[in-house]
């Protein structure tokens, strides 16, 4: 992963020592809780229902085991010995006290690491995808890209106060495990007919109320042009995206309002400024920067012989099996897989990891995946680099610590907020729905029947849960005080990018997990074959579900 | 008169900002010295008006420099308000004053101008602060030296720090 010089790592300090100054100015009430607002934001600090909420960014989701270690002795330290993982790859505690958060910044920082920018009104933590560098259907590895776009946009000055939020993802694979067109920018890294490497760009995509889409706004872009590019889109935003109502606000509506030519005609305008300019990428720095991303010392590995063993434990062993086929990932390099943790244990709440959890998953790290591990947009984690010689025993250790559950991909392996438990914008509680849907689902053998379901639960519109993205999405609605889930079909978060629609009117609480188990059932007797359950929608689309899960004589 | 941070230190304020975007007669003003004008005013009365050296104009937030770009190369002074600290365009707008137009003269910031974000202005190309009223300038001359690096290449210094690296 990279690692800090003298400058990055001087950067972090300067930050500390500022928010510890802003935060003595607000306790002491030199600055009003208005004007104090958009610094805390800007340092990943949000006030709760219950506690301030800290959100610590983790860049593209690379964590190193020394940065894990830290983490856990903050959360223990200054916090209730647990950490949630987020759907935007970042981590947050829920009970941090005000007056401590300096200091947390502080040891944060001495691990590389902060709350930079995961909140307010500014470039966001860049995301992508948690096999970056491994996955064996990658093209271009998108790391390196990621880091650039890391630095350009922290401290970015002209962007610290833009209309809304702005997120940027990154993939260089066949397939998208960022969800990369639901993002402000989507970047899919690309070669051209000379096989020069490059970019395809899309623009004004994102969830919340007005879920859309993002469009191609350039289907090459240069590899050295990538910052100039960005900084023309995002200045183009910034003077014109809509300021006086934060729900028109999103590049999203900018873009939809001018329509995609006109806004590709603008940014080339203020890209022939620019264009070519002192913020083209240099050789220098592209290599600088790809080294620290340069493969592993990967050993040789008796490939044969490996899956001779593997086949044997797994005949002997069935969770095992179950395992092995469903929580690893191939790899580019033979005789190596990439192993992802389930965070989806039933009856713990999606994304939740202790302290010594942490602590664990670092020594496991250090000895099994080069010390590196990686937090993914569906809430789990993963360890990109193991030998397949090692995977039993990964899995033993795994298995005592309950990250071995065999659902990755499964309808239990839900993306889910927060909700109405911690969070003060939710409509509903999100946590207790997922966990009566793992309850109701708790056949492995019928789950792996079912095939790759993605199911995601937002407490509100706002969408953290990505519930448009999901092939099923549930919202919590408030209807007259009571809480209420909405349920949606079809969404699907891969490149082939389409958002859910809604079923019909909402459930209560205690009726949702029998109204899935009715979805699932309609699936099941409609699918020929082989047949997802993404494709089988798309098939038949949503009147078959309806009539099911609406049927009055029911 | 009020005090301001002028290329990085607190000086008494030689300018008299004119607010008031709906004057009509401008008689009074082409006789004084050191004013900062609203566009509107400097658009409607500009015969009189740029005869004067000592003018300066000021945009609101939604007035963008290009409304005002032939007028540049004889300006000593453009002012950029922020209505709310949180309206972000005149950063944008620095940007294309100094970078774009390659405007020399003063560059200041008015309206609701926080001590927390002078880093960034002066980083944009602002080389004056009007703080707003519950921040001081000698307290807030401070924050201008928040940060020792800066990742990227802007007004104040064009070379990003991966050139220099």
């Amino acid at each position: 992963m990279y690692q800090y010089d003298g400058y990055d790592q001087q950067m972090l300090d300067d930050r500390v020592k500022q928010f510890r100054s802003q935060t003595q100015r607000f306790l002491k009430g030199e600055l009003s809780e208005n004007e104090f607002l958009p610094l805390r934001l800007q340092n990943g600090l949000y006030i709760q229902r219950l506690a301030p909420l800290l959100r610590i960014a983790v860049p593209y989701g690379l964590l190193s085991s020394h940065q894990l270690r830290a983490i856990a002795k903050i959360s223990r330290d200054f916090d209730k010995g647990y950490v949630h993982f987020t759907t935007r790859q970042n981590i947050q505690m829920n009970w941090p006290r005000l007056e401590e958060v300096p200091d947390i910044l502080e040891q944060l920082a001495a691990v590389q690491m902060h709350a930079i920018q995961t909140s307010g009104a500014c470039i966001r933590n860049v995301t992508s995808d948690q096999f970056a560098g491994v996955a064996a259907d990658e093209r271009i590895d998108p790391r390196p890209y990621c880091e650039m776009i890391r630095q350009w946009s922290t401290f970015h000055p002209e962007f610290a106060f833009l209309p809304r939020k702005f997120k940027i993802a990154v993939c260089g694979a066949q397939n998208d495990r960022a969800a990369i067109r639901v993002h402000d920018i989507a970047v899919e890294l690309t070669e051209n007919e000379m096989q020069e490497v490059g970019y395809r760009i899309y623009v004004g995509g994102g969830l919340g109320r007005t879920p859309v889409v993002a469009e191609l706004i350039n289907p090459y872009l240069p590899e050295k042009d990538l910052l100039t590019y960005l900084e023309a889109i995002l200045r183009v935003y910034n003077q014109l995206g809509c300021r006086d109502n934060k729900y028109k606000a999103r590049i999203k509506i900018l873009v939809r309002a001018m329509g995609i030519s006109a806004f590709r005609n603008k940014v080339d305008q203020e890209w022939a400024l620019i264009k070519g300019g002192t913020a083209t990428l240099t050789d220098k720095e592209l290599a600088r920067i790809k080294k620290d991303f340069a493969p592993r010392p990967y050993e040789t590995v008796d490939v044969l012989e490996c899956n001779q063993n593997l086949n044997q434990q797994s005949q002997q062993n069935n969770a095992f099996a179950q395992w092995l086929s469903h929580n690893t990932f191939a790899h580019k390099i033979d005789g190596y897989s990439a192993v992802t943790l389930s965070l989806k244990r039933t009856g713990i709440a999606t994304g939740n990891v202790t302290d010594q959890q942490l602590e664990a998953i670092a020594n496991l790290a250090d000895t099994f995946s080069f010390g590196e591990v990686r937090s993914t947009h569906e809430q789990n984690m993963v360890m990109a680099d193991v030998k397949k010689s090692d995977l039993y025993l990964l899995w033993q250790e795994l298995f005592k610590l309950g990250f071995a559950t065999p659902n990755i991909g499964c309808l239990t392996d839900i993306i889910c907020c927060p909700g109405g438990d911690y969070c003060s914008l939710a409509n509903a509680k999100s946590i207790p729905v997922a966990e009566s849907i793992q309850r109701t689902f708790d056949d492995l053998d019928y789950l792996y029947d079912l095939g790759n379901i993605r199911l995601n639960i937002s407490g509100c519109m706002n969408g953290c849960g990505h519930h448009h993205m999901g092939h099923i999405g549930i919202l919590g609605v408030d209807k007259r005080g009571q809480e209420f889930y909405q349920v949606s079909l079809g969404g699907d978060p891969s490149l082939n990018t389409s958002l859910g629609i809604i079923l019909g009117p909402s459930f209560s609480h205690t009726e949702i997990a029998g109204i899935i188990v009715k979805i699932i059932d309609t699936y099941v007797q409609m699918r020929v074959e082989q047949e997802s359950f993404i494709d089988t929608y798309r098939r038949v689309g949503i009147t078959p579900f309806k009539e099911q899960v609406y049927d009055k004589a029911d | 008169m009020t005090k301001l941070i002028k290329n990085n230190q607190v000086v008494e304020d030689s300018w008299r900002l004119i607010s008031d975007k709906n004057i009509t007669s401008v008689t009074d003003l082409a006789q004084s010295e050191h004013i900062i004008v609203p566009l509107k005013v400097w658009k409607s009365c500009h015969e009189q008006l740029s005869q004067k050296t000592t003018i300066g104009v000021w945009l609101d937030s939604d007035e963008p420099p290009t409304l005002l770009a032939d007028d540049l190369p004889n300006l000593p002074l453009v002012a950029i308000n922020f209505p709310v600290f949180s309206d972000g365009r005149g950063f944008s707008y620095a940007d294309t004053l100094r970078r774009q137009y390659q405007f020399e003269g003063e560059l200041r910031a008015i309206g609701d101008v926080l001590r927390d974000q002078l880093f960034f202005m002066k980083r944009c190309g602002f080389d004056s602060f009007v703080l707003r009223e519950n921040d001081t300038a000698e307290e807030a001359m401070a924050s201008l030296q928040d940060f020792q690096h800066a990742y990227q290449g802007t007004a104040d210094n064009s070379e990003p720090l991966y050139r220099h690296r």
